[in-house]
């Protein structure tokens, strides 16, 4: 059994585990931290010289029959892959440490526990799988549980209601994906799921789909993906869902399972239709600046905290779109260095907003105030979360959103094409982000005091831990971003010439 | 052991049955269903024990197709889906027995419930013929015996008023559609001169065939089919038979009728598909026919609130998907095709045995403890009985088509034909469908366990039989585990 199973597997079997009965957050807490030292023992043990290769590979053929593509539960990463490993196994631990005691909970503890085992096992698998058909069945598999979790333990009247909208709207993007996945699958020989060999027979002369297969290819994939990373204008499920979900579901799906649809664009979608990705460039331009401009409006407008965060969350992808449609290798690089950056950062924004929402019974801005006082740690660690988001130099988003913005202005003319225009538009974004972002700060922090207000005592340890955790993430990889650029660069180098051909 | 012998083992089952239930003094007839449980298990074991004759020039063999593991797949859908009906019908003996009281006094307190555990044997036999009958003989007589039987069983429960409309409208439908299939076979005769359907298929293969002529016979015949395997507009009587027939015998015409009746719909077609004058328009045909099928089986399935509807209606829906694997059928010159529908569909009615039956057995064990079949009376079903609302959630999300699951595999390989044989139109449809499949299978979920149980319900945990425990659970492991490795179910295709 090769490291990568061990660490796919871990969680789904806790999740086993707590379902027969063994506790629930003892195993999660244990099962998380397993994979995070793995994952960490992965990351040094990986060899960053080999451009685009997949590392600890192994595969167990499930399905070899005549006639259809053959299926193996396969499994390998490159340095896109772990670095968003190493995501999903930190906002993991956050999040666990983050959900509430056995006794807190409503309803069955272990259906708790063993749900976020399962979006987190779900996540980590699809990051980790070279197979098609296990990358998408994975992320299918996380989706569940998230839908089960809003309905059950969200917070809210609507919160069922919002659980079906979610469970629709992401049902019919995964169907939509399904169709373009398959579609890619059989335009390319139809001999096997693996997703290495696919783009390889995509690029291999006398093979290649034709161009408006591959127009048809990539409008799928990226409607499809896009529906599951919130592009606008499929957004509108997202806001409500993380608002409504619980604290270490939004934690986990805002931060890493929404990353699925962008590394799928990025590993999938690029390489398989390059031509497509061209033909719809203009198409994704429009589309991101709605999620920028418009969505950065709709965020200014909010009223309560967890919806802001909502929207703001839908509005950042719009930058990691960007450094997608630059397609070039900064602008790929600063995407995925934003997608762990914003996996980091928003999980950090969600945990204190939950616990704000725990201790005050509201996140409406109008009723908090004046808090920097009495709660001087909470009032840090937030100020870190809201100036990582907006992007302040010495946080990991910065790193992120400079390189995305260079590499969509680069190139050797002097002419605005579409997406300088874009950019220019998009550079923008970053005022609206901190207008909203710093009013939140202002109405919650300073500012008098609400008379009725009753002020818990300041965050206690079990709370700090997973904080700190974040917080320190950030700032150590927006300090030195090459922590992680050195596995982002060959990995990106590798695809860019599997795409050149 | 010769191919036939299962289909004679099975009947004399059948006999034995009846007769222990005549001339034997059980205390307890349920003990009649453990013979037949038992001895469909022997039969299921044999089937990877039968061997094929050397030729088939025998006079029995020329109404039994040959070398074929379609067949024998078909026969092992046939034994298991009947064994599973048994092991409901033990728990829904209570009801049964209640709705056929006998006024006679000094009468055993169980008459009548004999032969509700000897008819579903018979219609197995008639089952497991219909899937190797390659002759319009067979295939007619066979598919009789089947119905015949069918009639008895969807009209059994005589004191209910439900079950008789059921039995009626089963009646009526069903004569009707069998004089279409008649008639077509009847022109297919005329047409060709033979009842073999290897001859049929070189003579419509005959480039100076009158293609209005033979478009006629396929036109009748498909009525017929359409009406055993609920393809819309032919599926009016699918919901009504459904929620009135005893729940078993719900779950038998939903499964083992529908296979068999896919079965011999992939035997007549063939000869059609292959004509090169006819493929297109029979195609077209086809076409239409899945279009309707996939809108109205799950369109209509939205606003259900009785479930047994609802499965009804989920049947007409998945018999869109499996028209649909039927109409990307690969034209003969076209090129290869590599996964052919045969296939699919076999794979596709095996994941769909797993997931229906399921439903159906979780609904007769519940039906003794909660009165209705409504689908607010599952509501908060999780809190009482952990267990069974786990069964149902997994049979929820196999037949919405979610992943690692049987039923996504199926819906895989059916999107996966249409893509291959570009079939577009239905692919929009069947994305449509299985969308709006998503809406109302999970829906039953959330009401198990998303809302709180009805008020004047009781808390009481609900017990269940050690017999439908094991087959719950053997239901469920098979379910994920063919949502895996679906190689476990391809495997026994061949």
């Amino acid at each position: 059994m090769s490291t990568i199973e061990i660490i796919v597997l871990l969680p789904l079997l806790a999740a086993l585990a707590v379902g027969l009965g063994s506790p629930a957050r003892l195993t999660a807490l244990g099962a998380s931290v397993g994979v995070l030292l793995l994952s960490l023992g992965t990351a040094l043990r990986f060899s960053p010289d080999l451009e685009g290769a997949y590392q600890f590979t192994s595969s167990r053929t499930l399905l070899e029959i005549a006639g259809f593509p053959r299926l193996s539960l396969a499994f390998g990463l490159d340095g896109m892959s772990l670095v968003l490993l190493l995501l999903s196994a930190i906002v993991l631990v956050a999040a666990v440490l983050v959900a509430p005691k056995e006794k807190a909970i409503k309803g069955s503890p272990r259906f708790y526990y063993l749900s976020l085992l399962l979006i987190a096992g779900g996540a980590i698998g699809a990051f980790c799988s070279t197979d098609l058909f296990f990358f998408y069945a994975f992320h299918e598999l996380a989706l569940i549980p998230t839908f089960l979790m809003i309905g059950f333990f969200g917070n809210g009247e609507n919160r069922v209601r919002t659980a079906w909208t979610i469970t629709l709207f992401l049902g019919i993007g995964s169907l939509i994906l399904l169709i373009g996945l398959l579609l890619a699958v059989f335009a390319t020989g139809t001999t096997t799921f693996d997703i290495p060999s696919l783009i390889a027979l995509a690029k291999t002369p006398g093979n290649a789909m034709s161009e408006g297969t591959q127009s048809w290819v990539f409008l799928l994939l990226l409607i499809g993906f896009g529906v599951l990373v919130s592009l606008f204008p499929f957004h509108s499920w997202a806001a409500p869902a993380y608002a409504e979900a619980p604290t270490p579901v939004a934690m986990l799906h805002a931060g890493v399972l929404k990353k699925f649809g962008l590394y799928g664009l990025i590993r999938l979608a690029l390489p398989l239709a390059p031509a497509g990705a061209e033909k719809w460039l203009n198409l994704l331009l429009l589309l991101l600046i709605g999620n920028i401009l418009y969505i950065g409006l709709v965020t200014i407008a909010q009223k309560k905290l967890d919806r802001m965060l909502g929207y703001s969350s839908v509005m950042h992808m719009g930058y990691i779109f960007l450094g997608i449609a630059a397609g070039n290798h900064i602008g790929l690089s600063g995407a995925v260095l934003l997608m762990f950056a914003h996996g980091i950062s928003i999980a950090l924004l969600f945990a204190l907003c939950g616990w704000i929402r725990e201790q005050f019974g509201t996140v409406d801005f109008n009723k908090l105030g004046g808090l920097a006082k009495s709660l001087p740690e909470l009032g840090l660690l937030f100020g870190f979360g809201v100036f990582a988001s907006l992007g302040l130099p010495g946080f990991a988003n910065f790193a992120g959103e400079i390189a995305i913005f260079f590499g969509a202005f680069a190139g050797e003319s002097e002419a605005m094409t579409w997406i300088r225009w874009a950019t220019v538009g998009a550079l923008w974004g970053v005022v609206i982000s901190a207008v909203y972002l710093l009013r939140a700060y202002r109405h919650i922090f300073f500012g008098p005091l609400p008379k009725k207000l009753a002020v818990p005592a300041d965050l206690t340890w079990s709370m700090r831990i997973p904080l700190l955790l974040l917080a320190a993430t950030l700032l150590a990889v927006g300090f030195a971003p090459e922590l992680l650029n050195q596995y982002i660069r060959p990995a990106i180098n590798g695809l860019l010439l599997v795409s050149a051909g | 052991m010769p191919v036939y012998y299962l289909e004679i083992i099975v009947v004399a089952l059948g006999l034995v049955v009846l007769m222990v239930d005549a001339f034997v003094k059980l205390e307890d007839k349920r003990s009649l269903a453990w013979i037949g449980i038992l001895g469909l298990a022997v039969v299921f074991a044999l089937l990877f024990k039968v061997e094929w004759p050397a030729s088939t020039e025998g006079a029995f063999w020329r109404f039994y197709s040959s070398g074929d593991s379609l067949a024998l797949f078909f026969k092992g859908i046939a034994v298991l889906t009947t064994l599973i009906v048994l092991v409901m019908a033990i728990d829904y003996s209570p009801i049964i027995l209640k709705q056929i009281a006998n006024p006679e006094p000094g009468a055993h307190p169980q008459a009548g419930l004999g032969e509700c555990f000897a008819l579903p044997l018979f219609a197995c036999a008639g089952l497991m013929w219909m899937a190797s009958a390659n002759n319009l003989v067979s295939i007619f007589v066979s598919l009789e015996t089947v119905t015949i039987a069918f009639y008895i069983m969807v009209a059994y429960l005589r004191r209910n008023v439900g079950s008789l409309e059921a039995g009626v409208k089963y009646l009526i439908l069903g004569a009707l559609s069998t004089g279409f299939l008649v008639y077509g076979f009847a022109w297919l005769f005329g047409i060709t001169g033979s009842m073999q359907l290897s001859e049929i298929a070189t003579a419509l293969a005959n480039p100076e065939l009158n293609p209005t002529v033979a478009l006629f016979a396929f036109a009748l015949i498909l009525v017929g089919l359409a009406f055993k395997i609920g393809a819309t507009p032919f599926h009016l009587w699918i919901p009504d038979v459904y929620q009135g027939a005893p729940t078993p015998i719900t779950a038998f015409l939903s499964v083992g009728s529908k296979a068999a009746g896919f079965i011999i719909t992939l035997r007549l077609l063939a000869p059609f598909l292959g004509s090169p004058a006819l493929f297109e328009k029979v195609v077209l045909i086809l076409t239409v026919l899945a279009v309707l099928t996939l809108l109205v089986g799950n369109l209509a399935a939205l606003p259900q609130k009785n479930f047994k509807r609802l499965l009804a209606y989920s049947s007409i829906a998945h018999a869109g998907f499996l028209v649909m694997a039927l109409a990307c059928s690969p034209h003969e010159t076209g090129g290869e095709i590599t996964l052919s529908p045969d296939t699919v569909i076999a794979f596709y009615l095996g994941a769909y045995l797993l997931m229906t039956l399921l439903a159906f057995l979780v609904m007769t064990t519940l039906r003794t403890t909660i009165p209705g079949e409504e689908r607010d009376s599952y509501r908060g079903l999780a809190k009482r009985s952990p267990f069974l609302a786990f069964a149902l959630l997994i049979s929820m999300a196999s037949l919405a088509g979610v992943p690692l699951t049987a039923g996504f595999f199926g819906k895989f390989f059916v999107f996966a034909l249409a893509v291959e044989s570009q079939q577009w139109t239905l692919l929009v449809f069947g994305l449509i469908g299985a969308a709006a499949g998503f809406y109302y299978y999970l829906k039953i979920a959330v009401s198990m366990y998303l809302s709180d149980p009805p008020q004047d319900s009781d808390a009481a945990p609900i017990s269940i039989t050690p017999l439908t425990r094991i087959t719950l659970l053997a239901l469920i492991v098979l379910i994920l585990l063919a949502g895996v490795h679906p190689g476990v179910i391809l495997g026994l295709i061949g």
